[in-house]
Formats: C-alpha cells, structure tokens, sequence
C-alpha cells in the first residue's frame, strides 16, 4: 500500500450564478459567483461527492497546492487526498468559497455591479442558511444531485449541520465537528470585541476603506489576536509557549517580549496581510446569528425532525470555544429523532484548533466512517 | 472532565468479525422486533450489531473507549463516546424499549445510580454479569485465590471489575431496590443451567423493569 500522498496540484474555478438569491436579510443579489475546487472524480452515479465548508478565516483552497505557491498546501491537506481519510480516489470533493468571502468569491471587495465600485458597507449581511443555499446552487452547477458527505470544522460544522435542515433529501451523511449548535453569550462577546477593533480603527471608514487606499490593519490584526485565544486550550499555550521570553531575559518595556506575544503578533500581521475586514464582520455575524432551533422555540430536536442524514459529530475535551457540551446539545437531538449517529470525544490538548490537527483518534474514526458509506 | 473510564470485557476478537456471544440469542429472543435499544459500555458495538440483524433494532451504544468506538464504528452501529459514570442525561425519560448493560454492571462503580438511570430512561432494563457464585469461582477462592475464568478472565491487579456479585446478590438487590425481575437465563458455557443456578451458571441474564407496587 502507497503511504497517503498529497493531491499535488490543485487549480481553483470560479462557478458564475446569474439567477438573483434572496438572503435571510432579505437583500437580493442579482448575480454572482463563488470560487471553489475540486478533487478526484465524480463517479458515474454522481453519489460520490463531498463537500467541505470552511470556518473563519479558510477558503475553498482545502488540499493540494498551487503551482504558485507549493509550500502551502490547502487547509485541510492532512485529511484529505488520496488515500486520506477523506479518501479522493473514492470521493469527489468540493471546497467552495462562502459568499461574502475573500479568496474569489464574490464579497465586500468585490465590485457591486450597480455602483461600479467595491462593495464594502454596502454588501449584505450572510449567514450559514445563505451559504447553504449559495453552496446548494453550487452542487446543481457541478451536476452533483445529492452530497454523499458535507462536512466541516466549528463554522464549517454549522453549515453540514444547517444542510440537513435545508436540504434533507440532497445529504446522506453530515460530518459536524467541533461544532455549538448556536453561539453562547461568551462566544458572542468575543466576536463582538473582535467587530469593534475593527470597527473603530480610523482605517476602517465605516467599511468603505477600499476607496482611501487603506486597510484597517490594526483592527483586523486585534481581531485574529482574540480569535487566536479562543482556539488555542490554556495546555496547549502552556506547552508551546510557556512563558518563554524571546530575548531571555526582561527588558522593561512594552516590546513582544513573551513568546506568546511574538506569535499572537505575527498570526495578526500575517491574517491582516490577506484578509478582508468586512469580510472578517460578515462570517463573525453568520456565526451569531447561526440558532437553526430558534425556529422551533429553540427546540432543536424539533428544528432536525426533518433531517434524514447520518451523523458524525466529533468534540474535542480541550475545546472550550466549542466544548463538548455543546455537541452533546446537537447528540441529543439526533437521537431524539432517532437519526444515526456516531459521537467520538477525542481526548486531545489542542483546545478547538483540534479540528485541523492531525491526530490519529480523530482521523481514524473519520475514515472508518467513511469507509463505511456505500459508493454506486 | 473526568475519564474514569468503565472498561468492558466485550473486546474486538482477533480477526474482526462479528463475536456472538452465548447471551446475545437470549437476548435477542427478548427484544421484539423494531425495537429501540441503548447498549451501555457496548463494547466493539457487536452486540448491537446482532440485534440489528436479528431483529431489526433501532441501538445505540455508548462506549468511552477509544478503540471500541473505532470497531463499533466498523460494525456499523450507531456509537456514542461518553463515560457511563456521568449518567445518561442526554437521553429522554421513558424514550427506549430497552437499556442494555452487558458484562458491564461488575465495572460500574455506581450501582444504584447506574441501574436507576437505566430504568428511566428504559422501560425494560437487560443486565448480564459474570456469577461470582459459580462453583468454578468459589473452588478458585477455596484454594485461597481470586477466581480467573472465561467470565472473570482478569487477574486481581489488572481487573476493571470494581464489584464482583452473585445471582442471589443481585435479586436480593433487586427486591430492595424495587425491581421487578422478568425473565432471567443462566448461562455457563453457551448453555443455558437450570438447576442450581447460582452454583452452576457463570454468567447471568436478566430482564427487569420498575415494580409499579412499590
């Protein structure tokens, strides 16, 4: 047997939707399109197909590379590939930019084709119903009927779980990893500081920076700072950084001096570098706003009776962004419906990062899932 | 959280395959076709399995082992990680046919609670355990040893079993707990003893719900 390998050259498209979609908000958008990849092949029954919804800050790139770029594989590259867990010599799998996104879908920074400029404040508010929908029209575009998988981590698990609620009969099984089934007050109030440091940055202009040549650096670099916190366990911060001093010993000034500050530092400069700040307030509003049991007077059970597809959720114990508890709020639901479900607490130290980790309990139980869904 | 894990003895058998147990046909022969099953501590997920296939059950099981949830997963059952000493609050009152503990009950540290959680959320409860009772354990504990056998097959250092039982411990239990006993095999060896039950039978089955008289 070959050892797992990587899908080597990926090529992104782009996927042109004329027909106008009406968003929770009630803003229409006449047109417009969505990056996206894909890996492997659909098989003749078209049964085959997966498809992986990003969180925050990724994009349609999930593996491989770019010929352009060959030393950063796509975000997901340690679960998916040939002979991965996410298995593309088996599956046909779809990466897809959001809407509202940054990485060459149509977004804040796009130009809004009835102004002639970009965007920016202008461009509505999405949320994970939206994204279904939009990533649902994808699917028709790709000739892909019924998804054999969608899949995600934290955001991207909210966007799998709102699949089985919108479209029951286009999804055989759901893979909701590190997920809430809604945000908590806490989690709110961290993306809320996260909207107001970008908010308040001089640089923002109420979010028509485009215009001013600018880039509300400050605010956004603030904002991946906190994000960080968040997705990192107090463990793993202890073990990796410590309190270890950059320089040794302490110098009495307000330069990143611990290791800890170094790193928050540069993750800031780097996300500020490549990512849109309207873009960054739009995917932090779809994460509030993301209740699908509200509907149903915050009953879940009764939001997924609908629901027809199979369930892997996976939690992580040292997730306290997305505890365990919260998938246990989405477990109970299922098996209130009598859904089929599969529930794997991984004991791992990295806090809600997990998810993209390469850890061996976790990717196991993934591909023995999968390995048990019948292909045509 | 904590992970005082309740390990159970329904391990994968070498090979992989599907492990019948002698006790998975009585069993079997309880449920009614359809049914809705909660195994707890199922193992490789086997048991579930059979039932499945047998009946046409609807299962669940609940397992904290890591291992076990990887070859319940590949016995396509549904498997829920979770550590039974936490209790089954997820689950509704009333909500399943049956609760299962199989082999499991000699590894639970809380008894009472355990057993009481199984008869709210089931309407029926199914137990097996390995009869301490069994002559083959009591000659063992004669000759000044802790017994070692197919049921007990740990030894005293290395075992999860936390309370070792026997058939009359268990009813006496039972008849103070409220319970109402419905059917009960003994078993030694795949077969089924029906004379001197606590002396001759290594491992027990049971079916019991709530006595609605007390």
């Amino acid at each position: 047997m070959n050892a797992p390998g990587s899908l080597g050259l990926v090529i992104p498209c782009k996927a042109q939707f004329d027909s106008p979609i009406r968003l929770r908000s009630g803003a229409v958008m006449d047109r417009y399109e969505l990056a996206y990849e894909t890996y492997g092949q659909l098989n003749r029954a078209r049964d085959n197909a997966v498809l992986v919804c990003h969180a925050l800050n990724a994009s349609h790139h999930v593996a491989g590379f770019y010929a352009n770029d060959p030393r950063n594989p796509g975000w997901w590259d340690n679960l998916v590939g040939p002979e991965k867990p996410v298995d593309t010599n088996r599956f046909f799998v779809v990466g897809v930019n959001n809407l509202g996104g940054c990485h060459g879908s149509t977004g804040p920074a796009s130009i809004n084709p009835n102004s002639g400029r970009p965007w920016g404040a202008d461009f509505p508010v999405v949320t994970v119903e939206d994204w279904v929908q939009t990533q649902a029209r994808l699917a028709d575009h790709l000739g892909i009927e019924r998804f054999a998988v969608v899949m995600g981590g934290s955001l991207g698990a909210m966007q799998a779980l709102q699949w089985t609620i919108s479209y029951p009969d286009r999804i055989r099984h759901a893979l909701v990893i590190a997920a809430a089934p809604k945000l908590s007050a806490q989690n709110i109030a961290f993306n809320e500081v996260a909207r107001q440091a970008i908010m308040t940055d001089p640089d923002f202009h109420g979010g028509n920076f485009y215009a001013h040549g600018v880039v509300p650096r400050r605010g956004l670099r603030l904002a991946r700072m906190i994000g960080h916190i968040t997705y990192l366990s107090d463990d793993a911060m202890a073990e990796k950084f410590g309190r270890a001093l950059r320089n040794g010993a302490l110098k009495f000034n307000f330069d990143a001096e611990f290791e800890i500050e170094s790193y928050l530092r540069y993750q800031g400069d780097k996300f500020s570098d490549y990512f849109d700040a309207n873009t960054y307030l739009r995917i932090t509003k779809a994460l509030d706003y993301f209740d699908p049991a509200a509907e149903s007077g915050g009953d879940l059970t009764r939001a997924l009776a609908g629901a027809r597809a199979g369930f892997l959720v996976v939690s992580f114990t040292s997730d306290w962004r997305f505890s365990p508890t919260r998938s246990r709020e989405i477990l109970k639901a299922l098996v209130d419906n009598r859904l089929d479900v599969t529930y794997g607490e991984i004991d791992a130290p990295h806090g809600h990062d997990a998810f993209l980790m390469d850890d061996a309990r976790y990717h196991s139980l993934i591909r023995a899932y999968l390995d048990n869904i019948a292909l045509g | 959280m904590t992970r005082t894990s309740v390990q159970t003895s329904n391990s994968t058998p070498a090979g992989g395959g599907l492990a019948v147990r002698p006790e998975f046909d009585a069993i079997a022969a309880w449920i009614r076709p359809g049914a809705q099953v909660l195994d707890l501590g199922c193992g490789d997920g086997s048991l579930l399995r059979f039932l499945k296939e047998a009946r046409g059950a609807l299962g669940y099981g609940i397992e904290i082992d890591d291992a076990n949830i990887l070859a319940s997963v590949r016995n396509r059952v549904n498997v829920l990680q979770s550590d039974l000493e936490s209790g089954l609050a997820g689950f509704e009152s009333g909500s399943f046919d049956y609760v299962i503990l199989s082999q499991t009950l000699q590894a639970v540290r809380q008894t009472e609670k355990i057993i009481g959680e199984m008869l709210r959320v089931g309407r029926q409860a199914i137990v097996t355990f390995p009869n301490f009772g069994y002559w083959g354990h009591r000659l063992q504990v004669l000759k000044g040893r802790m017994p070692v056998s197919s049921t007990l097959p740990y030894q005293w250092y290395n075992t999860p079993n936390v309370h070792l039982f026997t058939i009359r411990d268990f009813e006496s239990f039972c008849a103070g707990q409220g319970i109402r006993v419905l059917e009960r095999v003994v078993m030694d060896e795949g077969r089924v003893i029906s004379t001197l039950p606590n002396l001759m039978g290594s491992l027990a089955v049971y079916r019991f719900d709530r006595d609605q008289r007390s």
